[in-house]
């Protein structure tokens, strides 16, 4: 009797012990957090103004914005999450799918995570040499191509790992109705792993919002405003590396607001893409 | 959801077309890459010189063996770089090169009781001291170069770029020049293998590694340790006078420096003569095509240049920079009217 | 649009065109997503043979002295890269010691623990950390986390292991507050919201019912996440990890700013060193020579083949573990 006392007087204090590890590990992370926003925030939010969404990167001593920064970065990250996603979960789709057990899936999952860790800056120099050598000139599309090559390996990881995570009850429950394969995967499989999969569109946006290396040689940056996506347009990150590291005070200033502005809008992008797929979830 | 996510595509699909639709009535600009030292002068050059004219001129800021290799590839149209391309590299890639602007290094220290301006030093015990020979305040060599200052024990802290950089090739061409130790154990580039010290990103990063670490020495260019009222040293010059960082100084460098008798214009100023020289002084060079195919690009390029020379000096001051002297302009302009050719004519027009 | 209404027509109509017709969509979905797959192949194939053929002069110079060698010497042009995957492996290693820990422990108290109305706030804060520019790290590390260190933690710690042999090497040196261990706790907070993320995803794919039945027989929170929760998403943990540390081996911009860029190989975690990603970094943009430029691109080559190393050994572990548990 006693030693089961014992027993179960060790078990809960264990229980005790790693249940609080784990509080602890969520009160660092929110730590961390606190203490990365909090410097940002002090910095960034005293240079928020109307003019920063209104007037072009000035040149240095000038006030001005970040507006060609800011749409440069638009524009090249959805390219890069059209061009990206669409591949990586269709990847995804047939390493769990059509070819779990298949030679291709291993070698891809493979190759894949060796992708993941790829540097960005030599993915920029594989952009350079497919695409703006030849063309001759950098472009904002050899940006946006760069960037897609970011996106799809977290992609494909992530939309793989959900997906053999759905229970196969489920597609057998499917196809035992008569639906073919790919209507499992799209009606069944797809909704029971969707939260998972727009984490990992999430993650990669995340990613390549705050990809300076990439872009540096091959979108370049522009001072000026430009659409042409047959021509170097700036872009935040760009331009926040190369104003935080200047000698001048409102390059500086523009350099912390304009890194606020990238993490705001990822925050921005979490909580409507959750709101979307957590409806679902909380039902 | 779904038509949400539908009519979300649709509007991406829309913004994306109207991109492209937008694009075909845009001018193509100038552009040109190099140099980080010159970006923040010829970004304020441009910005007016648009306003002025209504030609853009993009340069950006991807280091100056990024600017070569880009002019090299022709991806831009002119490149800048903080370390001359030999006589033989130009020739081989059809390139003209002029320097542009100037400015100076200084180095920074952090010691307790000693204040701005008030620490003597030379080229030798800079080397000495970036060699990690010199590894207190209160060494005698130190001491014998600053009589009258009470210098503390404190351990030196040796701080150097870690990146790549113009400012670092200047600094070591400087130590090579007076010091033969240094001269054979580690000599003269962008990087170099630091026998000693810390690594810092950027002269925004050395300024700041500096100014937390007691006993911290580090070299910025003059721009940085102004804006972040750091505390400097004085140098002891070739002509055996001590000097404080100026634009004086530093213009004192550039015009006594020989243009007229280097070819391509190479010549690094550092360790220059004269009274008033301040001996760290560094230039930024530009890199042009010699019979370029898009001459009109070219041609525009160099009246930019012709622009910023004579109209850009007041620019160039305010930003800390020195502008290139007028005689050294016209031997500048003569050789562009000489060397930079389209179908046999320079592509040089003006004055 | 159910799988059944699709499916009606199929018994009005003509059911042998409409099991053609389903039997060709089918082909061509498939077809596309093998051919994405491939696509992924292509594309690192692409890569690897540019950064070969970008790395062949140094590697035909150097041979494989350029992998033993700790020398990097622009000026007379001797390269060695010893020093730059020395680091790598040690920062990412001590990153994902940090992370991996962490990461489950929120995933844990996230999915168990947190009162329901916080779990969403509190998970996209943490994934919120992934959304934090890299050079805003690296600004941040430099300007406030290695100060902190070199004045407070960093002392403390040399004075408290000072005379213990072994640990005094490891933490010996100048505090200068930037260096592999900031560099270490940097990329941690930066792979944090990778691990964590997918951790609580897959935690959350758990069926209920395995979770209830261990409950039920009595066992703890603990017990039911460490013998039921944990086994039963181990893949998917291993890919938030991998997730992370891909993130962690090929971060540039943030470690750049921390590292201190020293090609040297210290014992010392104060010591400032170097990885293969800052050192591309730092140098390609200013490299003008084409053996430096190669052999910063061989650097690139040599992390991949680090990666795969790492991914194979890695692999190789649950195929062990998948073994001994009879899975």
């Amino acid at each position: 009797m006693s030693t089961a006392a014992s027993l179960h007087q060790s078990r809960k204090r264990r229980n005790g012990v790693m249940m609080t590890l784990c509080v602890a590990a969520a009160g660092i992370g929110l730590v961390w957090l606190a203490l990365i926003l909090g410097a940002l925030l002090y910095k960034g939010l005293s240079g928020v103004s109307l003019s920063v969404f209104t007037e072009m990167t000035p040149p240095p001593g000038d006030a001005g914005g970040l507006l060609n920064a800011i749409y440069g970065s638009i524009v090249m990250t959805i390219i890069g999450i059209i061009v990206g996603t669409p591949i990586g979960v269709l990847a995804g789709t047939y390493m769990a799918e059509y070819g779990r057990f298949s030679k291709l899936t291993t070698v891809v999952r493979f190759i894949n995570d060796i992708l993941l860790s790829a540097p960005s800056i030599i993915i920029g120099l594989f952009v350079y040499e497919l695409m703006v050598r030849p063309m001759g000139h950098f472009s904002a599309i050899a940006g946006a191509v760069a960037l897609a090559i970011l996106v799809i390996p977290v992609v494909v990881r992530t939309t793989e790992d959900m997906l053999n995570l759905v229970p196969n009850a489920l597609r057998e429950a499917g196809t035992a109705i008569g639906a073919p394969r790919w209507v499992v995967i799209r009606s069944v499989a797809y909704r029971a792993a969707l939260s998972g999969i727009v984490t990992g569109i999430l993650l990669a946006i995340a990613r390549i919002s705050g990809e300076t290396a990439p872009l540096l040689f091959t979108a370049l940056n522009n001072q000026f405003w430009s659409s042409n996506l047959n021509a170097p347009m700036a872009s935040l990150p760009v331009t926040i590396f190369q104003f935080a590291l200047s000698p001048y005070e409102e390059w500086q200033q523009l350099a912390w607001t304009g890194a606020l502005i990238i993490t705001l809008t990822v925050l921005a992008l979490s909580i409507f893409a959750r709101s979307l797929t957590g409806r679902r979830e909380d039902k | 959801m779904r038509h949400f996510i539908r009519s979300a595509a649709v509007a991406i699909a829309m913004a994306t077309a109207s991109t492209f639709t937008l694009s075909a009535a845009m001018a193509a600009d100038l552009s040109g890459a190099g140099s980080t030292f010159i970006y923040p002068v010829f970004a304020k050059w441009a910005d007016t010189y648009k306003k002025d004219t209504g030609i853009g001129l993009n340069y950006q800021s991807i280091g100056s063996g990024g600017g070569i290799k880009q002019v090299i590839a022709k991806t831009v149209t002119f490149g800048a770089t903080d370390k001359p391309m030999s006589d033989a590299d130009l020739e081989k890639n059809g390139l003209v090169q002029f320097p542009m602007v100037m400015g100076g290094i200084v180095p920074i220290v952090n010691l307790s009781g000693v204040k701005p301006g008030e620490l003597i030093l030379d080229g030798k015990t800079l080397a000495q001291i970036y060699l990690g020979a010199i590894t207190t305040w209160d060494d005698a060599a130190i001491k014998a170069l600053n009589p009258t200052l009470t210098l503390p024990s404190t351990a030196i802290a040796v701080v150097h770029r870690s990146d790549g950089s113009g400012t670092t090739f200047n600094f070591t061409n400087y130590l090579v020049k007076l010091s033969p130790d240094w001269k054979d154990k580690v000599g003269s580039d962008t990087a170099v293998e630091w026998p000693t010290g810390v690594g810092a990103k950027g002269s925004e990063g050395v300024a700041n590694t500096v100014k937390q670490t007691d006993g911290g020495i580090g070299y910025v260019e003059y721009a940085y340790a102004k804006q972040n009222n750091l505390s400097y040293s004085k140098m002891l010059n070739a002509a055996g006078k001590v000097v404080e960082p100026s634009l004086e100084s530093f213009g004192a460098a550039a015009s006594n420096a020989d243009f007229k008798g280097a070819k391509n214009f190479n010549v690094i100023i550092t360790n220059e003569p004269g009274d008033a020289t301040w001996p760290i002084a560094a230039s930024t060079w530009v890199l042009i095509h010699k019979a370029p195919d898009d001459a009109a690009a070219t041609g525009e390029a160099l009246k930019f240049f012709a622009w910023a020379y004579k109209d850009g000096k007041e620019t160039a001051k305010a930003l800390d920079y020195v502008s290139i002297p007028d005689s050294v302009v016209d031997l500048i302009k003569a050789s562009w009217k000489a060397d930079i050719k389209a179908d046999g004519k320079p592509v040089f027009a003006g004055e | 649009m159910s799988a059944v209404q699709e499916a009606l027509p199929a018994v009005r109509g003509s059911r042998d065109a409409t099991v053609r017709r389903f039997a060709l969509t089918d082909a061509i979905f498939h077809a596309v997503t093998r051919a994405a797959a491939i696509l992924v192949l292509v594309l690192l194939g692409g890569v690897a043979i540019s950064l070969f053929a970008g790395s062949w002069q140094a590697l035909s110079t150097f041979g494989f002295s350029f992998v033993t060698s700790e020398s990097w010497n622009p000026v007379t042009e001797k390269f060695g890269a010893l020093a730059p995957i020395y680091g790598t492996i040690i920062t990412s290693a001590i990153a994902i010691l940090i992370a991996v820990p962490l990461g489950i422990g929120i995933a844990i108290f996230l999915t168990e623990l947190c009162p329901r109305p916080l779990r969403r706030p509190i998970g996209m804060a943490v994934e919120l950390l992934a959304g934090i520019p890299s050079i805003i790290y690296g600004i941040w590390g430099l300007f406030v986390l290695a100060p902190f260190l070199q004045t407070t933690v960093q002392p403390f710690i040399i004075s408290v292991f000072h005379g213990i042999p072994g640990l005094n090497s490891l933490f010996a040196g100048p505090p200068y507050g930037i260096g592999l261990l900031t560099s270490a706790m940097i990329l941690a907070i930066m792979v944090l919201p990778f691990i964590t993320s997918i951790t609580k995803d897959v935690f959350d794919t758990v069926p209920p019912v395995l979770k209830e039945s261990a409950y039920g027989i009595g066992c703890t929170t603990w017990e039911v996440t460490r013998r039921v929760v944990i086994p039963y998403t181990r893949i998917g943990i291993m890919g938030g990890v991998m997730l992370g540390l891909g993130r962690a081996l090929g971060e540039t911009m943030a470690v750049t700013f921390v590292i201190g860029n020293a090609h040297r190989i210290s014992t010392s975690l104060f010591a400032p060193a170097t990885t293969i990603s800052a050192t591309i970094a730092n140098e390609f943009t200013e490299a003008v020579g084409d053996l430096y430029t190669s052999s910063l691109v061989a650097l690139g080559l040599i992390l991949f083949v680090i990666t795969f190393l790492i991914l194979a050994i890695a692999r190789y572990m649950l195929m062990r573990i998948d073994a001994r548990t009879g899975a």
